[in-house]
């Protein structure tokens, strides 16, 4: 192929006056500022830009668009590496660097072409078939490494992406002359239009063919309309109610000599009353023999880069024609002195409905026959499609594929619209509207611009002001042949370039009963791959039909899913990135931790001190070491995550006793008491302490993971169940603190700070609560305990959180108190074998499986999850339960999640290990854990068995520390 | 991603709502036996076209409603109360 720059008005997109140098594969080449990749390399002469995924076959440019299924490159270094770039998109910029994708050691030596020589060993399914014994994985690892497209970097992504969520009153995708000309007469009809445009110019196909002042002018007016255009715009989906998302390229310097950081693409969420689509067609490939060679290229793909790109793709070209658009395309080339010696056209003779140019002769009936050339293509033969003997054989460095169209249904479909075949032009149409889309132009079949253009015109009027739509033109271009297969030719003859998909791989999935698309998609990979069979999908449905006797609308489409076309992951994650993932709550009181050199850990959301170690103190020895102060004199702990809900009304107490196991209303004014919440099914959701504090107010305490998730079920149970009471549930989590002391000096502790004395254990009992002050600071103090020690939890309004821990803090040493982390409380919880929902429970435990079955039979009242517990799986033999676990050695560590059985594995489990705690007070390791028949078993021993190690234990009953709770009153 | 109309808001994006499944199921008394106790936890329709379901404008102003939408298109057919009938 001798590609040459042609000169102006060639070359409508390019900025001579600007050189732009690049390289690609380690040599450095120049281009013009607006030249792609793709045109830039095909001025240089370079045809050679990848190997196919299976077969390793060499691949060129073989489109002008997003619907490249070969020119693939990886394009930046490092942190922005970017694989699988189309070349046909990619805008040249000082200093790229691209590679090509799938060869090693080079793309003109690559040791895996040696597949190619294989390749009828290598048909549809053959890694199905072969590589089954013992199973795929084994083999898996290295067929891989020999299959796929580029690298993606492992850094993480240096560069921004930001979000935009719009509204319109009309959307037009398409920024074309029919995309321009329904945008203008929408805005013109009083809608706010906002237009969109995948590439960087407006106008299309007839913008760059010449200085068309019909284009110019439209552009003229959207702008002066006010109509919003985006450029580099790429609407790649739409989505339920009219969404429609798009992806807008900021910067394409991946490799640009841009700071890191920079706003590399925004993601536009677009609402609008209306979509138009005018996103134009695709053109069809023809299959032939060794149709996929580099100089194999789509027709009007080089009419493209001759015309905006200014590049001459060849200088001796055969067409293989299958529509009247290889006519204009070679009428075009040989006015720019490109000679075209033969079309090879499989339509009979009085379907051709144009003439050759002159000096070109025309064959019809006939197809291609034979490609010579292997890394670029020489010459090609021509046959009659009736017989086999040879007509001509044609010297040639370039054979285009003007095979027909194939409008870009994707938006249409993905709204749902229905799609019509239309047989004389051998495509499918959108039938009629996909609700509140409206497909126009090319996309919507109509092809003659006139047409289009008063279609599209008449549809953007009648949605600016909101009347009647016209009828859509029949649309059509002329008449195209459906199949472009000769069975009889032999060679490959490609149906799908990206993954090398033979017409042969298509009658294999025929003969073998794949016969549905999706099927034949699946097992044949057609359709797959980044440009999910743009060029692919239409050859193989027809031949599909060919060989199974249907016709294409018979065979239908695979279903159009968006994206339609690959889109970063950077623009989908937006700024949910690194900490703004998921943002983790924070204490009011820090830096106060902080200070006394906390390590944080997340505990269900939260970021909270995990211990206080000392200088050179892990944390697991400065949880024991906290755990013993707090147990031998007091600690201090920062319980603000505990979930805190308000309830009001004059029917809170009744409501409560609906929702809690235990009865709530029976609760003095200034009582607490503990309640397990159970969905409907009986299973135990949330448990906490519940206090009343008036008549009708209740303080009520969740879990630390579970507020938000208790407070909608209260809501969701007050709003659609128990629509009678008058309840209000307020949620104050974030309002109040919890500052937490407890041991057997805690009280002393708080009453040197100047607590009121009327808190005093002997006359405040263990679950009570009281509202009071502290210089005049509200406090609601509640005598409870998640430690089993005298326990005061001091809920302070959050602003006062840290001077409250500051003045606590200040009479720690004349009390030996420590702060304590959260694995210190665990430590203690477990020593009193306290659950932690969620931790030692699961979705199947019930009330009785904790020890709490007592005293629910004669609960008068009905409440959430009470008829679940009455059945008969609820009251089973064998239903996990609550027990403790002490190793037999008194020092091995019980694995959490470790399974228990008697027998060693491989055998039936009887439970699993829940909670492990080295216990400071017993001097030896203790676990909770989930045992068949657990309450029966007490003195038991059992193995407990964790990756292939067991360990015995004891059964114990709980708690292991203070059983009689007198601890607990101080 | 779809649009509901809250009947207190107005039309907000999907993600402010969480969906609370099949509305206004009528519970079976205490007393029902087991099975119909186990089918009215854990059996759903789940209907081609229209589905009378609850919907909860969580991250909004907090409040259930109706709404009666054609799961396959997902058209939004009806808005209505927690206490009126089905239209």
């Amino acid at each position: 192929m001798s590609a040459r720059r042609l000169t102006a008005p060639n070359g409508t997109r390019l900025d001579r006056g600007r050189d732009i140098r690049f390289t690609f594969n380690n040599r450095a080449y120049s281009g013009f500022q607006g030249d792609t990749l793709a045109s830039a390399l095909l001025a240089n002469g370079v045809q050679l830009i990848g190997r196919s995924v299976k077969l390793h076959r060499p691949r060129g440019i073989y489109s002008c668009g997003i619907e490249e299924p070969t020119g693939l490159v990886d394009v930046g270094s490092g942190a922005r590496r970017t694989p699988n770039v189309r070349a046909t998109l990619l805008e040249i910029h000082e200093g790229l660097v691209a590679t090509s994708v799938n060869c090693w050691p080079s793309v003109g030596f690559d040791v895996a072409a040696i597949n190619n020589w294989f390749a009828a060993l290598l048909p549809a399914g053959f890694y199905y078939k072969t590589f089954k014994w013992p199973n795929w994985h084994v083999y898996e690892p290295s067929i891989r490494r020999l299959a796929g497209f580029g690298r993606a970097s492992r850094e993480s992504d240096p560069d921004r992406y930001d979000e935009m969520a719009v509204n319109a009153d009309v959307l037009v995708i398409g920024a074309g002359v029919t995309g321009l000309a329904a945008a203008v007469s929408a805005a013109r009809g009083g809608a706010d239009v906002l237009l969109l445009g995948g590439s960087p110019h407006l106008g299309g196909r007839v913008g760059y063919q010449k200085n068309d002042a019909r284009t110019a002018a439209l552009i003229q007016q959207a702008q002066q309309l006010g109509i919003r255009i985006l450029t580099r715009t790429l609407a790649f989906g739409v989505y339920d109610h009219n969404l429609v998302c798009a992806r807008q390229v900021l910067i394409d310097g991946v490799n640009s000599p841009n700071a890191p950081g920079v706003l590399r693409e925004r993601l536009w969420k677009i609402r609008a009353r209306a979509v138009i689509a005018a996103a134009g067609a695709f053109e069809r490939p023809m299959v032939f023999p060794d149709n996929d060679r580099p100089g194999v290229m789509l027709a009007g793909a080089v009419e493209k880069y001759a015309q905006a790109y200014g590049v001459a793709c060849g200088s001796r070209v055969v067409i293989a024609a299958n529509s009247d658009q290889a006519y204009q395309v070679a009428a075009t080339l040989a006015a720019l002195g490109v000679e075209v010696p033969a079309i090879a056209d499989c339509r009979p003779d009085d379907w051709i409905a144009a003439e050759a140019p002159k000096g070109t002769r025309r064959f019809s009936d006939a197809v291609i026959s034979r490609v010579s050339g292997y890394r670029a293509v020489r010459g090609c033969s021509i046959v009659s499609s009736q017989s086999a003997t040879q007509a001509a054989h044609f010297d040639c460095d370039l054979i285009l594929s003007a095979g027909g169209f194939a409008p870009a249904v994707h938006l249409h479909s993905q709204a749902g619209g229905k799609l019509r075949w239309l047989a004389e032009s051998a495509m499918f149409v959108p039938d009629g509207a996909a609700g509140e889309l409206y497909s126009v132009g090319a996309c919507a079949g109509v092809f003659e611009l006139d047409t289009a253009l008063d279609h599209a015109a008449a549809v953007g009027t009648a949605l600016g002001r909101r009347s009647a739509l016209p009828a859509a033109p029949i649309g059509g271009t002329g008449r195209s042949l459906a199949n472009t297969y000769v069975s009889r030719l032999g060679k490959p003859q490609f149906i799908d370039l990206q993954n090398d998909v033979t017409a042969g791989d298509v009658s294999l999935a025929a003969q073998e009963n794949y016969r549905s698309v999706e099927h034949l998609k699946r097992y044949t990979t057609t359709g797959m791959g980044t440009d999910q069979g743009k060029t692919s999908n239409i050859n193989a449905l027809v031949l599909m039909g060919e060989q199974t006797q249907r016709a294409p609308p018979d065979v239908g489409t695979t279903k159009f899913r968006p994206p339609f076309a690959p889109v970063t992951m950077g623009v989908l994650a937006g700024r949910r990135v690194g900490s703004q993932y998921r943002p983790l709550k924070r204490l009011p009181a820090q830096a106060w931790h902080a200070q006394r050199g906390a390590v944080f850990e997340e505990y269900g959301g939260w970021w909270r001190p995990a211990a206080y170690p000392r200088v050179g103190e892990g944390i697991e020895a400065a949880a024991l070491r906290e755990a013993a102060a707090t147990r031998n004199n007091a600690g201090i702990f920062d319980g603000s995550p505990l979930g805190k809900l308000e309830l009001f009304g004059p029917d809170a107490a009744q409501f409560l006793d609906l929702m809690y196991v235990g009865t709530l209303s029976t609760l003095a004014i200034g009582q607490a008491r503990y309640g397990l919440l159970l969905n409907e099914n009986g299973v135990l959701v949330d448990d906490g302490i519940v206090a009343r504090l008036g008549e009708q107010h209740f303080w009520v305490n969740t879990t630390s993971a579970g507020a938000e998730r208790t407070a909608d079920m209260f809501e969701e149970w007050l709003q659609c169940e128990f629509l009678h009471l008058k309840v209000l549930v307020t949620s104050v989590t974030a309002r109040w603190a919890n500052v937490t002391v407890a041991g057997p000096r805690a009280w002393d502790l708080l009453a040197a700070a100047g607590v009121d004395g009327a808190l005093a254990p002997s006359i405040t009992k263990h679950l009570s609560i009281a509202a009071t002050q502290l210089d005049g600071v509200p406090l609601r103090v509640l005598r409870a305990s998640f430690s089993g020690e005298l326990g005061y939890e001091l809920n302070v309004p959050a602003d006062h959180a840290q001077a409250l821990l500051t003045r606590l803090w200040a009479l720690a040493p004349a009390f030996n108190a420590a702060p304590y982390g959260v694995e210190a409380l665990q430590t203690m919880r477990v020593e009193k074998g306290y659950i932690h929902v969620g931790t030692d429970t699961d979705g199947t435990t019930q009330p009785s499986d904790i020890g709490f079955g007592r005293g629910i039979e004669n609960k008068g009242a009905n409440f959430v999850g009470r008829r679940s517990l009455s059945r008969p799986v609820a009251r089973d033999a064998g239903r996990l339960q609550l027990v403790g676990l002490i190793p037999t050695d008194q020092r091995t560590r019980l694995p959490v999640g470790a399974h228990l059985a008697r027998t060693p594995p491989p055998t039936r489990t009887e439970g699993h290990v829940t909670s492990s705690v080295m216990s400071p007070e017993l001097g030896r390791p203790i676990a909770l854990a989930m045992l068949v028949d657990g309450a029966a078993r007490r003195g038991e021993h059992i193995g407990v068995h964790h990756l292939g190690s067991t360990i015995e234990a004891e059964v114990v009953s709980l708690p292991f520390v203070d059983p009689t709770g007198s601890r607990l009153h101080g | 991603m779809m649009q509901l109309n809250c009947p207190w808001c107005g039309v907000r994006d999907e993600p402010e709502f969480v969906c609370g499944g099949t509305t206004q199921i009528a519970r079976p008394a205490a007393a029902c036996a087991d099975q119909e106790w186990g089918d009215y936890l854990f059996f759903r329709e789940n209907p081609k076209g229209l589905h009378r379901e609850r919907w909860r404008h969580t991250y909004g102003c907090g409040q259930w409603f109706n709404v009666v939408r054609n799961t396959m298109t997902h058209e939004i057919l009806a808005v209505y109360g927690m206490q009126e009938p089905p239209p």
